[in-house]
């Protein structure tokens, strides 16, 4: 049935199968690879980098706020510190962190496919993001920018005297690296499936994949002429936004946020993918509501476009205006409460076990219930012009991004880390981990919601005393966080050296990645899968699959199958 | 066939119309995934140039009148409507381009696409004209700008020296302390007033068409690559699918224009009163 020849007998045991890692090693096989295995290698260990660039800034950031005066750092070094930690985070961190990494791996895994549509592309993706993020490395390293991740002109087009061009560019090259990847999903999506993978069997990461695709194509190009704009106002003079040429710098918070609203959602909804597959997997039972679910990820997309101008209550946009988006924005809420409510019901009377990437997913329901509800808060005018530019908005979108995106990462990353390198990390200090960075999150980021809601201003290095009991509170939250983010650094690049071997299947999951080899060959499967079962279908009172010893003693779980030999696979009950 | 030529690399075939990378099942999938592939980059670019036609909507909304005037006064509609022609012909020639590569008729395919890039590079003469002769005006935007509205009696620089100040408004003390200017209300009627609303035209014209004549040089250097390709027989342009995402990509570039001509170039001011009674 496949054209493809194979070249090696799956069956045989004399000597180790090639797989995606070990087929070749030279560094010329990993920098000009097409597989988009070795690509979503690439980028995990990429924005692992940027995330400790960005961790860094942060943690100065918060032993800055431990006094109430500035005395670690100047106002004008607090400033190119926050901006920094922002920028990178977001452009270079969160928003390639789950599409790029786990997407890129797994979404042809997912489908049955040997690769992306555009292998080539992809590979191109990942060197517009390191140049991306060379200019970021390069700005900071020439002293950084002081505009914040924003961008607000007319400050950041005049007045400004950091490196904003060439943070400018970081950011304009990081996007269209995502949006290289948003084309490269939707066709492989659209064009790539197996023989049998219809819609409606699509993994539910998938489908968010597909959403988040959405959102990179349609508003990363409108973000990335924004930035042109700015560029070209600020060393050419050619400016619409300058005020004094009777340019609106207003036009440029609505270009911004036309893109960088839906972009919390890039960075939210393939999280939502990963947790819909955990909470599945370790309820081992169906996802409550799957159409639902699929059909929540795309209205979130569309509703996400519409809601942007509830960043600019304040702004003097017009009343009527700001009714409008505070409507939209309320409504944005119902799929996202559609998701959580099915994942709860996922939950109850499933077969719950609480494996280290189960904890990573609980976590982010609660995290996201948080995020999300104080959302709501924002996107009431009234409140918001109480709480706008304080440490409230700051709680609320760090629980929603950090609480949620990337507890998902987290999450994706263990429960996927043995089919990705073949090796079981230490699950007792991934357990420890997973409950570290729970307390410490919240530790770090609710008294941020009470001094907020105080009247603690958001970037500022200078506070009242009186505020001086949250912020070494939230201060000593984040030392405890720091802590539990790199616990995993340690234990998960140890299992690379000293990890038992992991079986295809350690979770007894039934997704058709799990049928791939761990890790899988260079392309995938060995033989072409034909998809003759729903998504999701767990036996809830069949046996768990779980991975409880070292290969040999599982050998019988681990399935190879392929169309012809019509094996049904492990996990998936006979019959439909 | 080795690991090594696994992904992205064409499989070799007797028939090069036939090749197909390895990652896909047949060749008919690979095909329809460029064009998929194709369409979803246009419909990007959509967006790159939508969010220029917003900011151009939202200054000829706050100023219909005005910067009609100017379009009027400043852009030649001729040398615009030579550019359209142009370009729509250089549509023609590429679309024939396209179905002579499907009808494999080789040195069609040389014709039409050198015809394609003869005209494309006809259009950014024309625009080098006018690109000169507002250089040579001071109309473009910059420390250098310089703008006269029609039955202005004294000359107002804006980005240099003279400054129309609002007296003992927050502004002044700013711009005194940074020894720039900054007004935030445009001053209507002025001089300085038509000035701002010219720069914004400029600045808007310079940054559309640029953006526009940056996409055209682009399709001529695909182009040329393609046509270098075709002439050393590489197996990557055995077949028309790049000569046809190549047309899909041209298309897309006049069709820009065909919108830009009208927004930039026949803004009349006659059309605006007529809109607006």
């Amino acid at each position: 049935m496949s054209d493809i020849p194979v070249h090696h007998d799956p069956h045989s045991h004399d000597q180790p199968e090639p797989n995606y890692l070990n087929w070749s090693h030279t560094v010329k096989d990993w920098l000009l690879t097409g597989d988009h295995k070795r690509i979503g290698m690439l980028y995990l260990i990429s924005v692992t980098i940027f995330f400790i660039v960005g961790g860094v800034a942060a943690m100065f950031i918060r032993v800055e706020l431990l006094t109430p005066k500035a005395d670690l750092f100047s106002l004008e070094t607090y400033n190119r510190i926050f901006s920094a930690h922002g920028i990178v985070m977001i452009f270079f961190f969160l928003i390639p962190s789950i599409p790029a990494t786990l997407g890129n791996f797994l979404i042809p895994l997912m489908i049955g496919a040997k690769d992306l549509a555009f292998p080539r592309l992809n590979l191109l993706s990942w060197y517009i993001y390191v140049i991306g993020g060379t200019f970021a490395v390069l700005a900071l390293v020439f002293g950084g920018v002081d505009t914040g991740w924003t961008f607000y002109t007319p400050y950041s087009s005049m007045f400004s005297n950091g490196n904003v061009v060439l943070t400018i560019f970081a950011a304009f090259f990081a996007g269209f690296s995502s949006i290289f990847t948003g084309i490269n999903f939707i066709v492989t999506i659209h064009k790539m499936r197996a023989p049998g993978m219809t819609w409606f069997r699509l993994p539910l990461f998938v489908w968010a994949h597909y959403a988040t695709s959405l959102i990179m194509v349609l508003g990363t190009p409108v973000v990335a002429i924004t930035l042109l704009l700015l560029v070209a106002e600020r060393s050419l003079h050619l400016g619409i936004f300058n005020p004094n040429n009777g340019g609106d710098p207003v036009l440029f918070q609505h270009m911004f946020w036309f893109y960088s609203h839906p972009a919390v959602y890039i960075m939210i909804l393939p999280g939502m993918g990963v947790i819909s597959e955990i909470i599945a997997c370790f309820s081992r039972k169906r996802i409550f509501g799957y159409s639902f679910v699929a059909f929540s990820s795309l209205a979130i997309a569309l509703l996400g476009f519409f809601v942007w101008g509830h960043h600019m209550f304040t702004t003097g946009q017009s009343m009527y205006l700001g009714m409008v988006f505070s409507i939209l924005s309320f409504m944005v809420a119902v799929p996202s409460a559609i998701k959580v409510f099915n994942w709860a019901s996922t939950l109850h009377k499933g077969r719950v076990s609480f494996h280290s990437p189960m904890l990573y997913a609980l976590g982010f329901m609660g995290l996201f219930l948080i995020g999300g509800l104080t959302g709501l808060f924002l996107s009431t005018m009234g409140v918001d012009i109480h709480l706008q530019d304080t440490y409230f908005v700051v709680a609320h979108f760090h629980y929603v991004m950090v609480g949620g995106a990337i507890m998902a990462f987290l999450g994706g990353v263990h429960f996927w880390w043995p089919k990705m390198t073949g090796r079981m990390y230490n699950e007792n200090m991934a357990k420890v981990a997973a409950v570290m960075i729970f307390v410490g999150f919240n530790a770090t980021f609710f008294p941020q919601f009470i001094v907020g809601y105080l009247g603690m201003p958001r970037r500022y290095a200078v506070y009242p005393e009186e505020f001086q009991f949250w912020h070494i509170l939230s201060t000593m939250g984040a030392t405890l966080l720091g802590l539990g983010y790199a616990m995993p650094g340690v234990y998960l690049v140890a299992s690379l050296f000293n990890g038992k071997k992991a079986p295809a299947n350690p979770w007894g999951a039934v997704g058709l990645e799990w049928h791939a080899d761990s890790p899988p060959s260079p392309h995938n499967f060995h033989e072409t899968p034909i998809v003759t079962w729903e998504a999701y279908e767990y036996d809830i009172d069949g046996e768990a699959g779980m991975y409880d010893g070292p290969l040999e003693g599982n050998e019988e779980k681990r399935t190879n199958f392929g169309g012809e030999s019509g094996t049904e696979p492990a996990g998936h009950p006979a019959g439909d | 066939m080795s690991v090594e030529t696994l992904h992205g690399e064409p499989v070799q075939s007797d028939d090069p119309h036939q090749a197909f990378a390895v990652h896909y099942k047949e060749r008919k999938q690979q095909d329809e995934s460029y064009i998929v592939g194709m369409w979803t980059f246009l419909v990007t670019e959509i967006m790159f140039f939508g969010a220029l036609f917003l900011a151009y909507i939202v200054f000829r909304n706050i100023w219909p009148g005005e910067l009609s005037e100017i379009s009027r006064e400043h852009l030649n509609v001729k040398l615009g409507f030579i550019n359209t022609l142009i370009l729509l012909t250089s549509s023609l020639t590429m679309a024939m381009a396209v179905q002579s590569a499907q009808r494999k008729i080789e040195g069609r395919v040389y014709f039409f696409m050198f015809a394609t890039i003869a005209l494309a590079l006809c259009f950014m003469g024309v625009k080098f004209v006018e690109y000169s002769k507002k250089y040579n005006e001071n109309h473009v935007p910059g420390p250098l700008f310089h703008y006269v509205a029609e039955g202005a009696e004294t000359k107002a620089t804006v980005a240099g020296v003279e400054v129309v100040k609002t007296e003992g408004s927050t502004e002044v003390a700013h711009e005194a302390e940074h020894g720039r200017k900054f007004s935030l209300e445009p001053v209507k009627g002025s001089a300085t007033s038509s000035a701002q609303h010219a720069e914004i035209f400029f600045s808007l014209y310079f940054i559309m068409t640029g953006l526009h004549g940056i996409h055209v040089i682009l399709g001529v250097l695909v182009m040329l690559i393609i046509i270098v390709m075709m002439w050393f027989k590489s197996p990557l342009v055995a077949d028309f699918m790049p000569i046809e995402m190549t047309g899909l990509y041209w298309h897309f570039v006049d069709i820009v224009w065909i919108f830009l001509y009208p927004a930039l170039y026949l803004a009349h001011p006659d059309l605006q009163k007529f809109l607006h009674g």
